[in-house]
């Protein structure tokens, strides 16, 4: 196993979460998407501090702190996601654009 | 003595003043009588301290080497450090001169708008206002330099214009007024630009330094304008002149003059015949030093001189408006004056060696002088005759001999003077004229002076019969005199009969600056049997066509005339040729376009710059779209791009 | 009282007076338009005040003619940003002490004009103080940032107070307007901002930007850039076209104040920011201006004279009469120079008298065209009049102040030698009688002719109106008649900005 398998892991993963984010229509899906994109950049992160880094610990701190902050982020988003389903009853993105020009 | 009399000298000009500001300002709604009675009060002090000042310049004034006393000189307006304009009172034969009709004049105005206006309405606002044009005209007068005499000018046009408006609600009125103001605003705006050009070559707004023979040999230059070789002095002077042409109402800018005739009697009476429109000729007269240099100057004032006291006595004999006759009439004795003042300049062929001829400046004031005084007189008695018939018609007048015994002795009196006839004034001073347009080698003009002598006897007699002899030719109700009215008429014939024995005195004393001794040209002894035999037979053709009120020949020599009369009848239709070019040329053809052009092309422009302003903002915002797919699309590119394009 | 603190009272007060009115019940209008008029009146006060403190100071201490550099009086400096070196620094000469009298007059008789405003009256007058502040501001200021500050504010509350209490076309106007003003704002800016890093001074100071000599290719490139920021406000042409709208749809005091004070910032930035600063770009661009503004001239007469609504007549009226300001400049000659200050306060009284007799008169017949009125004479003599009045002193009747200053511009711009500027003056003088066409034809439309039935039973002015109109025609006359005294505190402050100019 070298660092080139974790890379190329990580762009799939990366690519399979951009993909899922500009294709799906619900919002839960997007949201997961975004997860799937986050995590490819762990591995990143973890790959790296187990191949590279002189001290591994440095670079195992950045996904836990990825994690942390995209539960949070997850908790934020989905509040607001459910607020706006019970508000539209809907959560396809091609109808929720209030916010255009 | 003299000092303190001529230091005081504002006087003259303050008690007219003080008489318009306290009427308008706290006696605007007195009663009439005290009104009037003030007026005729304060205008008799300004009589009075200008006789004192007259008379104290004949004894003191006229005896210094310039014939001129400045009475006081104060700053008025800086320009800047080298150019200050001052107000002064500048007392020289002419000036004088003037004061003495003006003030006179105004008086006995005064005293018959007493009985003229009895009853109107805007009784106060009248005395008020005559009060405002005494002052204007007093100060113009006695101006000491241009710049000042520039403001009174401006001051008696509006109070002019403020007359012939008097009766506001009547539409002709005011279109009159507005006539008035704009056509000598018109020559006025020339006249500002040739102070302008003085002043510059000057450094001087004085008299004294403009008519200086340096100024002429400054000035004489000739500049190249595009291909077009201009003596600077001639333009200079004809400038200056223009603001004459326009307040004496000089073909082609007479057309304000007849319509003038709007305003009440007595106002065309001291205004418009007797003393602002002679302003014109006082100012060439003021000027003459300077004009008299440029040949070509002194030529186009000759020539538009006598060209219009041919023309509007042409005009004068197919009117029938009283005072519109009387209108024409002043326009020709202006012409007189003007030309007067042209041939004063020697023709280039005369062949007495002079280059100036001083007698024809002395005539031309010594004319001012007398016509003011019985023009005064025919249009005081003019406005008897108006308000006892209600009736500017003299078709509908005649047969009143009878009903109005004074005006009719009164008004022969003031038609034989003008008309030329000896002893009395018209003769004296239309004499001296001519004499000096022969003099000086003038012929044409000579003659058409001889023939618009006849002209004018003619025309004033055919408005005398038509409206004293015969029958009456309309039904007359309750004709009598005012004795407020009569009694002016009845003092002018004074100056009238008298003002002959003055010849000698005009031409000795009031004189071209510098010509103190008149100098000395023949005298055919046939002119005065001339311009009698001329003045006679105008008379008597006006007797054989209306001596007895009748104008069965007349109109049958209208119809002979036809066309011809129609052209002279309707003055030639210049009024016409002005509204073609103020209304379709002017309105139409340069500000409605401009207008066009500034809405549309000008401010289409500004709204066109908004309208693409909010049309690319309206481009920018189909970005914003709200579709969360297309931002993180565009964002994946972008990256993309950057990615590869950084490399 | 000790100068810089008057002059920082006087551009306080109407702040203090827009605060004192904030906390007012809204339908109290009585005590609001109270609040306005007294306090305004302590200003003109003040204002006077210091007119006389500075004709006997500059009595004691004339200036020398050959003084190059404008001397300020009641100079006081404070630093208020001291990264950029922005300073608080007051002072004033004799032009500004005029505009800030002139300010004075008009906004005491705007507020006694607009008395019967209703709808919104505290907003209005609130709105109305800041402007009046932020024009005091620009005057007293030195330090151009300030000035620029003081700009902004007298600019702005324009379009709050057009767009909710003006008539007709009230929304696209102020909009216009703004905009077009604010477009200025952005010249000026940028050009202020050349000034301050071309300087390598790092001070807004004007009095220390007039020492230095900037090269001669920024000179080119910047002052075109200013005079046209400052040139807008004073209406130059092309960029004259938001007066017309925006006149004609702002309730009377906006129009009085604007036109009468507003306008005159623009002329007032252009001489003494543009030419004072920049004399050899002035020298180099002087004929392309001189040629503009001569178009301004007799093009404003002329689109005047096709007018038919009162309030447009007056706009075009101003864009002809506020080129004359800018035409005495560009004539670049002493009595051009002063005869273009004359002009700012000539048409300032003037053109304010001008909006609140149309005011009034609308306030009457509801009518602003002038073919629908006629006969006001009879029926309202008074404002008639002072109608008949201001109309003469716009086509420039000797005895009025329009004459002074028209009589100076004329003379002055002859005075230039060149052709070009021979031949643009008799265009302009000719344009005299274009204005006399208008003029007349708008005052005779107005009072005279026969009145009509709906118009028999209408009321003349009444004592509160007769006081704004009264004052003002004192203004007019006593310029009019009794120049010197301006004139000569217009020399003082001319001298040194000649001087600098042809340096």
């Amino acid at each position: 196993m070298s660092l080139d398998n974790f890379i190329i892991l990580s762009l799939i993963l990366c690519g399979i979460g951009i993909y899922g984010v500009l294709t799906r229509r619900n919002l839960i899906g997007i949201l997961l998407s975004v997860e799937i994109i986050l995590n490819g950049a762990n591995i990143n992160f973890a790959a790296f501090a187990h191949f590279r880094a002189a001290d591994p610990v440095a670079g195992a701190i950045f996904p836990i702190f990825v994690m942390a902050v995209s539960a949070c982020e997850m908790a934020v988003a989905l509040a607001i996601i459910i607020s706006m389903y019970r508000r539209k009853r809907r959560l396809d993105v091609y109808r929720l654009e209030e916010l255009n020009g | 003595m003299a000092d303190f009399i001529f230091t005081h000298s504002y006087l003259i000009l303050l008690f007219p003043l003080l008489s318009f500001a306290l009427i308008t300002f706290f006696m605007l709604h007195w009663q009439n009588r005290t009104v009037g009675k003030l007026a005729i009060v304060l205008s008799g002090l300004s009589l009075f301290y200008g006789l004192l000042t007259v008379v104290t310049y004949l004894i003191s004034g006229l005896g210094t080497p310039d014939r001129s006393v400045l009475c006081f000189d104060l700053a008025w307006l800086n320009f800047s450090p080298e150019l200050t304009a001052n107000m002064g009172i500048y007392l020289d034969p002419i000036s004088v001169m003037m004061v003495f009709v003006i003030t006179v004049i105004s008086l006995l105005v005064n005293i018959y708008s007493v009985g003229y206006m009895k009853g109107d309405s805007g009784f106060n606002r009248f005395f008020a206002l005559l009060a405002l044009f005494s002052f204007s005209m007093l100060g113009l007068v006695v101006s000491s330099n241009i710049l000042q005499m520039f403001v009174f000018w401006e001051l008696v046009g509006v109070s002019s214009y403020a007359l012939i408006g008097f009766w506001y609600e009547k539409p002709s009125a005011v279109a009159a007024s507005k006539k008035a103001f704009i056509v000598t605003r018109f020559a006025d705006a020339f006249f500002l630009i040739g102070i302008l050009t003085v002043s510059f070559v000057t450094g001087s707004f004085d008299f004294a330094t403009l008519n200086n023979p340096e100024t002429a040999a400054a000035l004489n230059k000739t500049l190249i304008f595009g291909g077009l070789s201009v003596n600077l002095l001639t333009l200079t002077s004809l400038l200056i002149f223009a603001g004459g042409w326009g307040k004496s109402a000089m073909f082609p800018l007479h057309i304000w003059l007849p319509d003038a005739m709007e305003g009440p009697t007595p106002v065309s009476s001291i205004i418009h015949s007797a003393t602002m429109v002679v302003a014109g000729v006082y100012l060439t007269a003021r000027m003459f030093p300077l004009f008299s240099a440029s040949a070509t100057a002194m030529g186009v004032i000759q020539f538009i001189g006598a060209f219009t006291a041919l023309f509007a006595a042409v005009i004068a004999i197919t009117q029938y408006d009283i005072k519109r006759i009387l209108a024409f009439s002043t326009l020709s004795q202006l012409g007189y004056m003007l030309f007067s003042l042209g041939v004063a300049k020697v023709a280039a062929d005369g062949h007495h060696g002079a280059d100036i001829n001083p007698l024809g400046y002395s005539a031309s004031m010594y004319h001012v002088f007398t016509h003011a005084f019985f023009k005064c007189m025919l249009f005081l008695g003019a406005g008897s005759v108006i308000h006892a018939v209600h009736s500017n018609n003299i078709m509908d007048m005649g047969g009143l001999k009878k009903l109005m015994p004074r005006t009719y002795w009164s008004l022969l009196v003031a038609c034989l003077a003008i008309g030329g006839l000896f002893p009395l004034s018209g003769f004296w001073s239309k004499d001296a004229i001519l004499l000096a347009a022969l003099q000086s080698g003038h012929k044409t003009t000579f003659l058409v002076g001889l023939v618009t002598g006849g002209l004018t006897a003619f025309y004033m007699f055919r408005l005398f019969f038509l409206t004293f002899h015969g029958e009456p030719r309309s039904e007359l109700h309750d004709v009598h005199e005012d004795p407020w009215m009569t009694l002016p008429i009845v003092i002018l014939t004074v100056p009238t009969v008298t003002a002959g024995l003055l010849e000698h005195f005009f031409i000795h004393y009031v004189t071209v600056p510098g010509f103190n001794e008149p100098s000395h040209f023949g005298h055919p002894g046939w002119l005065p049997w001339a311009a009698t035999g001329a003045a006679v037979s105008g008379i008597g053709l006006a007797w054989l066509l209306y001596g007895q009120g009748k104008t069965d020949a007349a109109s049958s020599l209208k119809k002979v005339a036809g066309p011809l009369h129609t052209l002279v009848y309707n003055k030639f239709y210049i009024d016409e040729v002005y509204l073609f070019v103020t209304h379709k040329i002017i309105f139409g053809g340069i500000a409605a376009p401009i207008k066009w052009f500034d809405r549309q092309i000008v401010d289409g422009s500004m709204n066109l710059t908004g309208w693409l302003l909010q049309k690319g903002g309206k481009g920018v915002r189909l970005l914003q779209n709200g579709q969360l797919h297309f931002y993180l699309g565009v964002t994946v590119i972008g990256l993309i791009v950057i990615l590869f394009l950084g490399k | 009282m000790n100068g810089p603190l008057l002059l920082t009272l006087i551009w306080v007060i109407p702040f203090v007076i827009a605060l004192i009115t904030l906390p007012l019940h809204n339908d109290d209008h009585l005590r609001i338009k109270q609040v306005s008029l007294w306090g305004n009146l302590v200003n003109l006060i003040f204002v006077i005040s210091l007119t006389f403190k500075f004709i006997g100071d500059t009595a004691a201490a004339p200036l020398a003619v050959t003084d190059s550099l404008s001397r300020f009086q009641y100079t006081y400096k404070v630093v208020w940003f001291q990264i950029l070196n922005i300073e608080y620094n007051i002072g004033v000469d004799a032009i500004s002490v005029l505009m800030m009298l002139l300010t004075g007059i008009v906004i005491f008789c705007g507020v006694l004009a607009s008395w019967n405003v209703k709808n919104q009256a505290k907003e209005f007058f609130v709105l109305l103080n800041v402007l009046v502040a932020g024009v005091y501001g620009v005057f007293v200021s030195i330090d151009l940032f300030t000035f620029f500050l003081f700009y902004e504010i007298a600019v702005l509350p324009m379009y709050l107070l057009i767009g909710l209490w003006g008539t007709g076309k009230k929304e696209y106007a102020a909009m216009k307007l703004t905009l077009m003003l604010v477009a200025g704002s952005a010249f000026i800016l940028a050009g202020i901002l050349a000034l301050y890093f071309e300087s390598g001074l790092n001070t807004f100071d004007l009095d220390q930007l007039s020492r230095v000599r900037f090269s001669d290719s920024f000179q080119y490139w910047v002052f075109p850039i200013i005079f046209f920021g400052f040139g807008v406000l004073g209406a130059i042409f092309p960029f004259h076209t938001w007066s017309p709208d925006g006149h004609a749809s702002a309730p009377t005091a906006v129009s009085m104040l604007h036109a009468g004070v507003l306008m005159k910032l623009g002329g007032y930035g252009c001489l003494r920011v543009a030419m004072y600063l920049l004399p050899e770009g002035a020298q180099m661009w002087m004929t392309f201006f001189l040629v503009l503004v001569t178009i301004n001239v007799f093009y404003g007469a002329l689109g005047a004279l096709r007018q038919t609504d009162l309030k447009y007549i007056t706009a075009y009226s101003s864009v002809s009469h506020c080129g004359l300001v800018l035409f005495g400049f560009t004539a670049m000659t002493f009595t051009g120079l002063k005869g273009g200050v004359l002009q700012m306060i000539s048409h300032g009284l003037m053109t304010a008298l001008f909006f609140c007799l149309i005011g009034m008169i609308y306030g009457r017949t509801h009518t602003r065209t002038v073919s629908e009125m006629g006969g006001l004479m009879k029926v309202m003599p008074f404002l008639s009049v002072a109608f008949v009045v201001v109309g003469f002193a716009g086509l420039g009747l000797p005895s009025l102040s329009g004459f002074i200053a028209e009589a100076n511009v004329f003379v002055g711009s002859f005075a230039n030698p060149a052709t070009i500027n021979r031949v643009c003056t008799v265009l302009a003088v000719l344009s005299i009688v274009v204005t006399a066409v208008y003029v007349l034809r708008t005052v005779n439309g107005l009072v005279g002719g026969p009145v009509s039935d709906r118009f028999k039973e209408l009321s003349d002015a009444s004592l509160m109106e007769k006081v704004p109109v009264t004052i003002l025609l004192f203004c007019l006359f006593g310029m009019g008649i009794m120049p010197g005294w301006i004139i000569d505190l217009v020399n003082s402050a001319v001298h040194p900005i000649y001087n600098n100019l042809m340096r």
